[in-house]
């Protein structure tokens, strides 16, 4: 499409919005292309998020909380690092609002709490009136930068297709621990818009649990214990693995240490590469066995790949029968793969009700890409490299190729970029919980109704 | 409750003669003497800041246990063991209400509480436990028949995933003999209670515990658990209660009576007081400037080298100092010629007879109403708020990073030792970094830990001495 085409159209989406230039490739992100995202464009799903975030409380039902919203924080960061917290938002209406006066960089969801946050300093610090939080999600957060220590593909704020796929295993293994042994049913999973996923755990009973309790679940998560002073940062203490850790390893980490891990990663296949995998034997004769054969087969003329499979069954039929050495030795096998593939969740993010999470199909404003969801069941189909950008969205509406309404349901939804992320959110966690919900406030209503009639007879 | 005066107390039907841990869930209906409510206090008070201090200092679980089952000994046992549950109670009560009245001190009360009952709970034997257990009145019921049999293998699982060679550990995670005979053979226990997965807390941190669906399965051996979530539950709600009557009611109604006692008790000191001093604590002024350097405290020394530079110190340096070397031994005629030796540098001997010396005589309880005055605990110091030209306070507690660390470097600690004390401190474990400075300084463990400035200076004058008997020091 020539300039002169674009300039000529009389595009309804561009009303609010100055007019801009055909985008450079290069530019993912700016400021114009942001308030055409969260200005008329029907790109940013308000009424959906609204939706979710009122757990079922739209008022059309007695026993709702009407003013269960409105008692929620947000928070906005602004160009220049400007940032905004204790925001709270009545209805739908006002949030939009209050996006389309600041076209926020980044927006985040907090917890629910006792009164407005906006109001929070009419209230007291003490006695019953207190400014607390009451509700929120049990969140996770996953970033691909804790793993740097074993990904040589990329290193810092990179990704790539071959260090993504830790982020699909960690998905497996935490959504199976989730749905199986906690029985939550209403997860979603964003992508961070970056190198990482977030999770969104929204069962009532998720979003009433304590500090403590969150605290717990992120520790029952958590097997990694590293930093730069230690050598052996997976400790698998015992004579067997938790169930939980047995059947991630059965079911996803194994296999995929030894397939896919081993294609893109090459873990033995140098010198610093295996030294750093001998280091986590605690035993020196097991490892100058090893180094002695490895370093000895240097010069062979097999592929980065086939060398690293036949030293990963070296170290391992080694230990198979060196294990009876010492009670460190038992689980060493296992302890190497976990601590290449097991999930490294950020605990503080997990712990606490009032910390801070980025809003599901915010913008990244370091690569423009949008934070959508991902289904679990079919993570292995997610690229981060391929969701859309900020710019490939308003290229799509200057050619005007869908109409970007995203409440219809017809077709043409499916088809645009951002739509099918928008009706996947829909179809497959907002639905399902809203009908929960509904139940769930039709029953306690029911309850109260009943208790309160029981009062009355004598 | 009812607080009376002097009058005997009659005991109520409730109390029963066994050794039941009680679960303080009501007042009970009984009479205390005005001086009970006091020294019972005190003697729990004791009894949790040991708790406290074991916290801190990380001991494990069956450490603590012995720690607790010495102080309670110590501090709460009476012959008779229906005197002994009521002092239990009351004690319980008395200090719920002292602790109630900010965030802090609730905060305190119920940690140290619930690891009380906890290690109390874990020292008692199995029945006793499942007696206390059914006090509880918890709906969670035992795992039997098909469900049972279809989750052996995994739990069968989590009992080997816990197995360990060292037998401190082994005790650590079984009370009971039955569970370790059983444990070493890697079986499954007799009993598993399916519990919600939120009720057991450090349970599910550990992974020691099968989950599925969201229900925990608690073996017999774990129940401590599962009741020292529902203990600390139910005197988190009870504290926030028993707040809003104080604020309420109470306070007024009592402030003749109670009022100042419980606010008295929120700070006090349960050690020695110093008031007297002793043997090993005779200074003379001569010998002052080297006792300062071999035996002061951190924040002693650092008044005294601000007094000796300055010529001055302001009232709550004079305080904290002054009443520190009373206790130390200095006779009031000897603080008074040092205080004057000192001042008169800076503002002439005339202005510090008229304006100083009455303050040093008040302090040794020769003027106005004669208390004598006691030296302050480092509870007191630590909690003391040093502003502008201020030398008081705790140096742990309120010097900069950098200040502190060149103080450490004066006193003589090395790069290693002044990082462990900088973690304390780091921590907001104040004394115990005083106390690991005392250990570096003198090479030598001080178990009880440092909770009082003169405490510091005799412990240090004893070390000091057993190497030079002759010599002063």
């Amino acid at each position: 499409m020539t300039r002169e085409e674009i300039e000529s159209r009389e595009d309804e989406s561009m009303m609010d919005a100055p007019q801009i230039n055909k985008p450079k490739p290069e530019e993912f992100f700016n400021v114009n292309y942001l308030r055409i995202y969260y200005g008329k464009s029907n790109l940013f799903p308000y009424s959906d998020i609204h939706k979710w975030l009122s757990y079922g409380h739209d008022g059309k039902h007695p026993g709702c909380d009407e003013y269960y919203f409105g008692r929620r924080e947000f928070s906005f960061t602004l160009e220049n690092d400007v940032y905004l917290r204790y925001k709270s938002f009545k209805n739908a209406s006002s949030m939009e609002d209050a996006i389309r006066s600041h076209f926020p960089y980044k927006i985040d969801i907090g917890a629910v709490y006792s009164v407005d946050p906006d109001k929070r300093h009419a209230y007291s610090q003490t006695g019953s009136n207190v400014f607390t939080p009451v509700e929120r999600e049990l969140v996770f957060d996953i970033d691909i930068t804790d793993y740097d220590d074993v990904r040589y593909c990329c290193s810092g704020a990179d990704v790539c297709s071959k260090c993504w796929p830790l982020m699909t295993v960690a998905i497996k293994v935490i959504h199976t621990s989730l749905t199986e042994d906690f029985g939550f049913k209403h997860i979603l999973w964003v992508f961070s818009g970056r190198r990482g996923v977030h999770c969104w755990v929204c069962d009532p009973k998720a979003r009433r649990m304590t500090n403590e309790q969150r605290s717990a679940v992120a520790e029952y998560f958590r097997v990694y214990k590293g930093n730069e002073n230690n050598a052996r940062k997976v400790a698998l203490m015992g004579y067997s693995l938790h169930p939980f850790l047995a059947r991630s390893y059965v079911d996803y980490l194994k296999g995929f240490f030894e397939g896919e891990l081993q294609a893109t990663q090459s873990i033995f296949s140098t010198k610093d590469k295996y030294e750093k995998i001998l280091a986590m034997i605690s035993d020196e004769d097991i490892q100058s066995e090893l180094r002695g054969k490895w370093e000895n087969s240097a010069r062979s003329s097999l592929s980065e790949e086939a060398i690293s499979l036949v030293r990963w069954e070296q170290l391992k039929n080694t230990l198979q029968s060196k294990k009876h050495k010492a009670p460190t030795l038992r689980m060493c096998v296992e302890e190497i793969v976990f601590t290449f593939t097991y999930p490294r969740i950020d605990l503080e993010v997990s712990k606490q009700m009032n910390h801070l999470l980025k809003a599901p199909f915010c913008v990244h404003p370091k690569t423009g890409r949008v934070c959508v969801p991902i289904d679990p069941n079919n993570c292995d189909e997610f690229d981060p490299l391929a969701v859309p950008t900020l710019s490939q969205l308003i290229e799509e509406i200057n050619s005007g190729g869908s109409r970007m309404d995203v409440d219809d349901d017809s077709d043409d939804s499916d088809t645009s970029l951002l739509g099918k992320s928008v009706k996947f959110f829909r179809s497959s966690f907002l639905e399902p919980l809203l009908k929960s919900c509904k139940e769930e406030i039709e029953s306690s209503y029911k309850t109260k109704i009943g208790k309160s009639k029981d009062s009355l007879s004598w | 409750m009812e607080v009376i005066r002097s009058q005997k107390r009659t005991a109520s039907n409730d109390v029963v003669s066994n050794p039941k841990i009680p679960l303080y869930l009501t007042a009970p209906p009984l009479e205390v003497r005005l001086e009970e409510f006091e020294l019972f206090a005190i003697d729990r008070l004791r009894v949790l800041k040991g708790v406290s201090d074991g916290l801190a200092r990380g001991k494990n679980p069956k450490e603590m246990d012995d720690v607790v089952d010495a102080l309670w000994k110590e501090h709460m046992r009476h012959s008779d063991a229906s005197e002994m549950l009521n002092k239990d109670i009351i004690s319980h009560f008395v200090i719920r209400l002292v602790y109630c009245r900010s965030d802090e001190l609730k905060k305190w009360f119920l940690s140290m509480e619930t690891a009380l009952f906890r290690h109390r709970f874990r020292l008692r034997n199995f029945e006793a436990q499942r007696a206390i257990v059914g006090e509880f009145g918890l709906p969670y019921k035992a795992v039997t028949g098909a469900e049972l049999e279809s989750l052996k293998e995994r739990l069968g699982q989590v009992v080997r995933s816990l197995g360990q060679i060292s037998p401190s550990v082994v005790n650590d995670i079984c009370c009971v003999s039955v569970c370790f005979f059983s444990f070493l053979s890697f079986a499954v226990e007799a009993v598993y209670y399916k519990v919600p997965f939120e009720e057991v807390p450090d349970l599910v941190a550990g992974r020691r515990v099968l989950i599925q669906k969201g229900h925990a399965f608690v073996a017999g051996s774990q129940l401590v658990s599962l009741v020292v979530t529902q203990f600390r539950s139910h005197i988190s709600k009870a504290l926030i209660l028993t707040n809003r009557k104080w604020m309420t009611t109470i306070r007024e109604r009592e402030k003749d009576r109670l009022t100042p006692i419980v606010e008295a008790l929120s700070t006090t000191y349960v050690g020695p007081d110093y008031s007297q001093s002793n043997d090993y604590a005779d200074i003379s002024l001569k010998d002052i400037d080297q006792v300062s350097k071999s035996s002061f405290p951190l924040c002693m020394r650092h008044l005294f080298e601000k007094l000796r530079e300055d010529h001055h110190l302001k009232h709550g340096g004079r305080m904290q100092l002054g009443l520190f070397l009373k206790g130390v031994g200095l006779k009031l005629d000897d603080a008074l010629a040092f205080w004057r030796a000192e001042f008169s540098k800076k503002v002439g001997s005339e202005r510090f007879d008229k304006e100083y010396a009455y303050g040093i005589r008040h302090n040794y309880g020769k003027e106005g109403k004669r208390t004598d005055y006691t030296p302050y605990a480092c509870q007191k110091i630590i909690s003391s708020a040093p502003g502008v030209g201020d030398h008081h306070g705790c140096p742990y507690r309120h010097f900069s990073e950098d200040n502190l660390r060149a103080a450490l470097g004066r006193m003589g600690l090395s790069s290693r030792g002044m990082e462990d004390v900088m973690d304390k401190v780091r921590n907001k474990h104040y004394q115990l970094a005083c106390t690991l400075t005392f250990e570096a300084v003198y090479g030598t463990s001080c178990d009880v830990g440092i909770n009082h400035p003169n405490q510091y200076f005799e412990e240090s004058q004893k070390i000091l001495k057993s190497k030079t008997p002759a010599a002063p020091v």
